[in-house]
């Protein structure tokens, strides 16, 4: 299986990756062998066979809704690139 | 001294014959001058170490200490660990100092085991021969051209080369089993859910489980009773009861049933590493063991499920990286979308944006069905040939990797090569079983790992047999012969 550059391209935007036109090539190219990895699962016979999510089937935990976590956000926010008065700063997204 | 059992390293301290002070700056010692050569450590803490081993003597002096108390170790650079650079190997988190401890990080800190450092791995975990680090390769002890494995490979490489007794691990598709395996010392990847992967920087959650990686079977039953147990945090931990994993080391193996799956010793294994499984068999039979044929039809499948299954849970996990909240972010954003697209271009190695890609690949609209829900289904027939074929065994074994620890440099360029390299440990994780690694003999001066797969929570008969065999055996003692004091097979 072959991915075109229109596909690499795609992927990429769903993968919230930046990829330079120079490396479409390159990158269609290992993830296409990738891929045909996936293609040998067309071979199994999986009829009647109910999709396995977890290990021992379990489904996930519920808990009481109460709070058990305390208010760390300055601790948090130390290690963030930009904040400014308990905000996380992006470039300007409404002009 | 780097050469002694846990247990003989808590009979000292407990004696007080030596002081975790002492022994803590000894293995710091060995770091210094040793790891250079290996490149197993991403950070060392020195300051932590000692701090927390002065608070251990006062513990062991007041003669009411926990046996591991005093006992250094470092964690695998995925745990998150409060006040100390996280890194996950990558340029992504190389900024990065967790603000809290990962569960496994309190449980083993509640015991005053002191902190050396963080160790070595591929690149948030994606790899199979710690190559993808930012940080640089580690290097294999045995052989400083071959990879140690990966991708809890500076955990493998550091405990090999006695620069500390313990490390942990993580094993998403045998990462804690395969450098094991490479770099001749003993791991156990428990049954999913057994240790709380709560601060444990995700990769793929239906598959992620830590666990310890040492010397011996002995010392791996020690340190999982310390980190198995139920957390809340973790939406996936188990409710088990609680088990000593130490109290059946030394039952007789006589009696039971070791099954040998027929497709293991098929095309793709080494013939010499056969050789080195199939004195193993002879070892385990010579114990009272029984060998029986057993069969694993969809385990050819594996590969395929696992690179469909892990890189669609990695895609979904790794968008928490976005320059945002921590992290890498790029220089001059121009706008969001390129705050994200070029933080996330920038700051993952090549390996993790194809995961990453991959996995949004199969998730997204006209693939899912084909690609997603299909490796799920397969998932669950690899898992229904181990529940069918633990009717007639009770363990069933074969080799860790088709070949010994390959070449630096080997198989970087073909990430599908290196993907095969796992053929025998994705199967376990695919059906969340426990299994583990053992030392097992050499090919080319090269380790070899023994794999025993068990049934859902038999930790306890794993490392038994896994004991009694090394019991009769060196192959977990041997060290490096350039490491000081060490002799070679």
């Amino acid at each position: 299986m072959s991915l075109q550059v229109s596909e690499v391209k795609k992927i990429a935007q769903l993968a919230a990756i930046a990829v330079e036109p120079a490396e479409f090539e390159l990158v269609s190219k290992k993830l296409s062998n990738i891929l045909d990895v996936f293609a040998q699962l067309e071979k199994a016979d999986t009829g009647g066979i109910e999709p396995m999510a977890h290990p021992l089937d379990q489904t996930q935990r519920l808990r009481d809704d109460l709070v058990t976590e305390i208010n760390l956000r300055e601790k948090y926010q130390a290690i963030a690139p930009s904040t400014q008065k308990g905000l996380y700063l992006v470039p300007q997204v409404i002009e | 001294m780097h050469n002694l059992s846990i247990k003989q390293l808590s009979t000292l301290l407990q004696s007080k014959k030596v002081s975790s002070v002492e022994l803590t700056r000894y293995f710091l010692d060995r770091i210094q001058t040793l790891d250079g050569e290996i490149n197993s450590f991403v950070t060392v803490t020195p300051e932590l170490a000692l701090q927390m081993a002065e608070a251990a003597d006062v513990k062991l002096a007041a003669g009411n200490a926990h046996p591991l108390t005093g006992i250094p170790m470092a964690h695998k650079d995925i745990f998150c660990t409060d006040g100390v650079k996280t890194s996950c190997g990558s340029k992504m988190l190389d900024n990065f100092v967790a603000p809290y401890d990962a569960h496994v990080v309190s449980q083993l800190k509640a015991l005053d085991m002191p902190i050396l450092g963080k160790t070595n791995m591929d690149e948030f975990a994606m790899g199979s021969s710690t190559e993808s680090s930012f940080y640089g390769a580690t290097k294999n002890p045995w052989n400083r051209q071959a990879v140690p494995g990966g991708s809890s490979g500076g955990s493998a490489a550091a405990v090999a080369a006695g620069l500390v007794p313990f490390a942990t691990g993580t094993d998403t598709g045998g990462s804690i089993r395969q450098p094991a395996a490479f770099c001749g010392i003993s791991g156990i990847k428990p049954t999913y859910g057994a240790i709380s992967r709560f601060g444990m920087i995700s990769y793929a959650s239906s598959f992620d489980q830590g666990g310890p990686m040492a010397r011996s079977a002995e010392d791996n039953a020690w340190l999982l009773n310390a980190m198995v147990g139920f957390d809340e945090r973790d939406s996936t931990s188990l409710k088990m009861d609680k088990v000593d994993y130490t109290a059946g080391l030394n039952d007789s193996v006589k009696g039971l049933r070791i099954g040998v799956p027929a497709e293991y010793f098929g095309e793709g294994l080494d013939p010499d590493v056969a050789v080195v499984i199939k004195q193993a068999m002879a070892e385990l039979e010579k114990l009272g063991a029984e060998l029986v044929e057993v069969h694993l039809p969809n385990q050819h499948l594996a590969v395929s499920a696992y690179y469909v299954l892990a890189p669609a849970e990695a895609s979904s996990n790794l968008s928490r990286f976005d320059g945002v909240r921590y992290g890498y972010r790029c220089e001059n954003p121009k706008d969001l979308n390129d705050l994200y697209t070029r933080s996330r271009a920038e700051g993952f190695g090549a390996e993790v944006k194809r995961r990453i890609m991959v996995g949004a690949y199969a998730l997204s609209a006209g693939y899912y069905d084909a690609y997603y829900l299909k490796a799920q289904k397969v998932r669950r027939l690899v898992r229904d040939d181990f529940i069918k074929a633990f009717e007639s065994c009770d363990v069933i074994l074969g080799p860790v990797a088709p070949t010994p620890a390959f070449n630096l440099g080997e198989k970087t360029d073909d990430p599908v090569s290196m993907y095969l390299a796992d053929l025998f440990t994705i199967p376990v994780n695919l059906a969340g079983l426990p299994a583990m690694s053992v030392p097992a003999g050499f090919v080319n001066q090269r380790p070899v790992g023994l794999h025993l797969v068990g049934p859902y929570f038999s930790e306890a008969k794993l490392l038994n047999v896994a004991h009694q065999y090394q019991q009769v055996t060196d192959w977990h003692k041997q060290t490096p012969e350039w490491i000081e004091g060490g002799r070679q097979a």
